[in-house]
């Protein structure tokens, strides 16, 4: 703080004095770093705190007056069997989607960092899932999984699997799984352009004494690669569960929580609560609920993060 | 172990062993390959079929839906172009992606240019607050910042969007810096130093020079993060002139129950290419400050 009150008379004075103040690594890490973290407090920090208080506040989005209502809104939260659905339904595909996530994406990993012929295509078609909005691939998959007119049904009725259509979407149990399906078609890139970075800091000459030792390919996977990666492995997990478990845009889109509520998750169901039904206070509470898991996995995180600094 | 104790043929054998063991490898790598190409552009290549369809060709069960029943046709693409606020939801995420972007860099540069070069004794525990604020997640801030931006008097504008997107991107972004950061050497600017410049320029004539392929990675990122969020979009914004690409192509192609299928697969098609592309070109860029980031951040 010294540094910066010190600043304010050398500011006009010569170019002699500018240039020390340019040299002083003290002032100029502040001043570097000043803007984010103001920025950061006022639009991540304060807003934090606001969502917790406004679970404890009757603000609506038709009167915005802020009054103290105690544990009301979670009394009311609790009560409400779709509460807990949500619950139940965001942890069962945070899981189910995580260990997807975890398999596909090693197995996509060891793929694009071996050589071979047409890589670039493959590399491309590959991320194009990742780097597509997730709203409108969750429009292209919505009319992949149509009642009517899914190609999938198609296949299945025309190789005489199934008479009737399935309704993905329509059916409680093909719902969930189709919700999950997405979340793992989309994350699976991600996940496996972390582990990329994992196997490609593996010395070559460590693999290539391995096989030297005549290790075959699945005691090289699992006695070298995977333990040498175990810590970027476990940030495409976390990352993967993070994305899964904060995400409403595929529920959304895909079922808008239906068919009566079995694919809820409570992001989407904190959107419908907080914005769609205007009950901000409930609302609150219920995305409320996305944090200590949240925390948890962040420190789980960076404790696999420094893992890796022993390499 | 096999090899120094083995006879001619025991060896012969191996040769054949390992040769076919190769192959088939190879084979193996093949087809996962193709095959996660197949899974993972399979709703693309739908979409692109899709779009060129006409109505009596798409909606008959009973047409093979993966072949033209009936000749293509690019009419429901024109009315994605003509008839629609498609180009308008495209030019505001366009500009609210580069405005964003640019407040990236001017946020994020110095920030990670203090916490990975200047050495100060909180440099470390603000690297892991920095990397605390990515976790958490718009779902969770949505509400306060709805009321934020009403406050603000920013709701249904398109600025509400260039204000609050930057609490994504700041945080991943100077992660990442910082990662690029710690891979250029120190001695760089301690020579421009020795040669009589400031740390400030230092910086600015040697570092942010050799910085700019990482630069270049984190614009594609925080770009492809920007165009991808949905919840604050939905949330703050509905007038259709307004809104951009992520929440515009769901609300507005849609009327009641009526959906535009083939013009909204269009509209996949024509945001996803380019962005894909231009992420692909970036790829080996960004898995290298990932890498960095991961290591010493």
């Amino acid at each position: 703080m010294a540094e910066m009150v010190s600043d304010a008379p050398t500011r006009q004075t010569l170019a002699g004095a500018r240039q020390r103040l340019a040299d002083r690594d003290g002032f100029l890490a502040w001043i570097f770093l000043v803007p984010t973290v103001v920025y950061i407090v006022v639009l991540v920090a304060i807003p934090f705190f606001l969502a917790i208080a406004f679970a404890f506040s009757d603000v609506t989005a038709g009167n915005p007056s802020y009054d103290w209502v105690g544990f009301e809104n979670f009394r009311r939260v609790f009560a409400d069997p779709v509460f807990w659905q949500s619950l139940r339904n965001t942890f069962v595909f945070t899981v189910i989607s995580m260990l997807l996530i975890v398999v596909f994406g090693k197995v996509l990993a060891m793929v694009l960092t071996a050589d071979f012929k047409g890589k670039w295509i493959v590399r491309f078609l590959v991320l194009l899932p990742w780097t597509t909005p997730v709203a409108l691939s969750s429009i292209t998959w919505l009319w992949l999984l149509h009642s009517i007119y899914s190609p999938i049904d198609w296949v299945l009725r025309t190789v005489g699997l199934i008479d009737d259509n399935s309704y993905f979407l329509g059916r409680p149990a093909l719902a969930m799984g189709s919700v999950i399906a997405v979340h793992v078609w989309r994350l699976v890139p991600l996940a496996a352009v972390i582990m990329m970075v994992g196997i490609l800091s593996i010395p070559d000459d460590l693999i290539e004494a391995s096989r030297i030792d005549g290790a075959g390919f699945w005691r090289r996977l699992f006695e070298v690669t995977i333990p040498l990666t175990f810590p970027l492995i476990a940030v495409a997990a976390l990352f993967g569960a993070i994305f899964t478990f904060t995400d409403m845009a595929v529920v959304y889109i895909l079922t808008a929580g239906g068919p009566t509520n079995s694919t809820q998750v409570l992001a989407s169901w904190s959107f419908t609560r907080g914005i769609a039904g205007g009950d901000i206070g409930q609302g609150a509470v219920i995305a409320l609920f996305l944090f200590p898991l949240l925390l948890a996995a962040a420190v789980l995180i960076l404790r696999a993060v420094r893992k890796v600094e022993t390499f | 172990m096999a090899a120094p104790t083995a006879s001619i043929g025991d060896n012969a054998r191996l040769r054949r062993h390992y040769a076919r063991r190769a192959v088939l490898g190879r084979v193996g790598l093949y087809v996962v390959a193709v095959l996660a190409a197949l899974v993972c552009a399979m709703p693309f290549v739908w979409s692109t079929l899709t779009a060129t369809k006409l109505n009596a060709d798409l909606y008959n069960p009973d047409n093979n839906p993966f072949l033209y029943n009936q000749p293509p046709t690019a009419d429901h693409v024109m009315f994605l172009f003509k008839n629609t606020a498609f180009m308008t939801f495209a030019w505001n995420t366009l500009w609210v992606g580069l405005l964003v972007v640019l407040i990236t860099l001017a946020l994020g540069i110095p920030a990670a240019y203090s916490i990975a070069r200047l050495n100060r004794p909180w440099s470390t525990p603000m690297g892991i607050a920095i990397f605390f604020v990515y976790l958490v997640p718009p779902s969770l801030l949505f509400l306060s910042l709805s009321r934020v931006v009403v406050a603000l008097g920013l709701q249904d504008s398109t600025w509400s969007l260039v204000l609050i997107y930057p609490t994504i991107t700041v945080p991943v972004s100077t992660w990442l810096l910082i990662g690029f950061l710690k891979a250029l050497p120190r001695d760089i600017e301690e020579q421009a130093m020795v040669d009589g410049y400031s740390r400030l320029g230092a910086m600015l004539r040697t570092i942010l020079p050799l910085l700019f392929p990482g630069t270049v990675a984190v614009v594609v990122f925080a770009f492809t993060l920007t165009a991808s969020e949905f919840i604050y979009a939905l949330t703050f914004i509905s007038p259709t002139q307004e809104k951009v690409v992520s929440t515009g192509v769901p609300t507005e192609l849609v009327r009641g129950d009526v959906f535009f299928w083939q013009s909204l697969q269009a509209a996949n098609i024509f945001v996803a290419i380019p962005i894909a592309f231009v992420f692909n070109l970036f790829l080996a860029r960004f898995i290298s400050g990932f890498t960095m980031g991961a290591v010493k951040g």
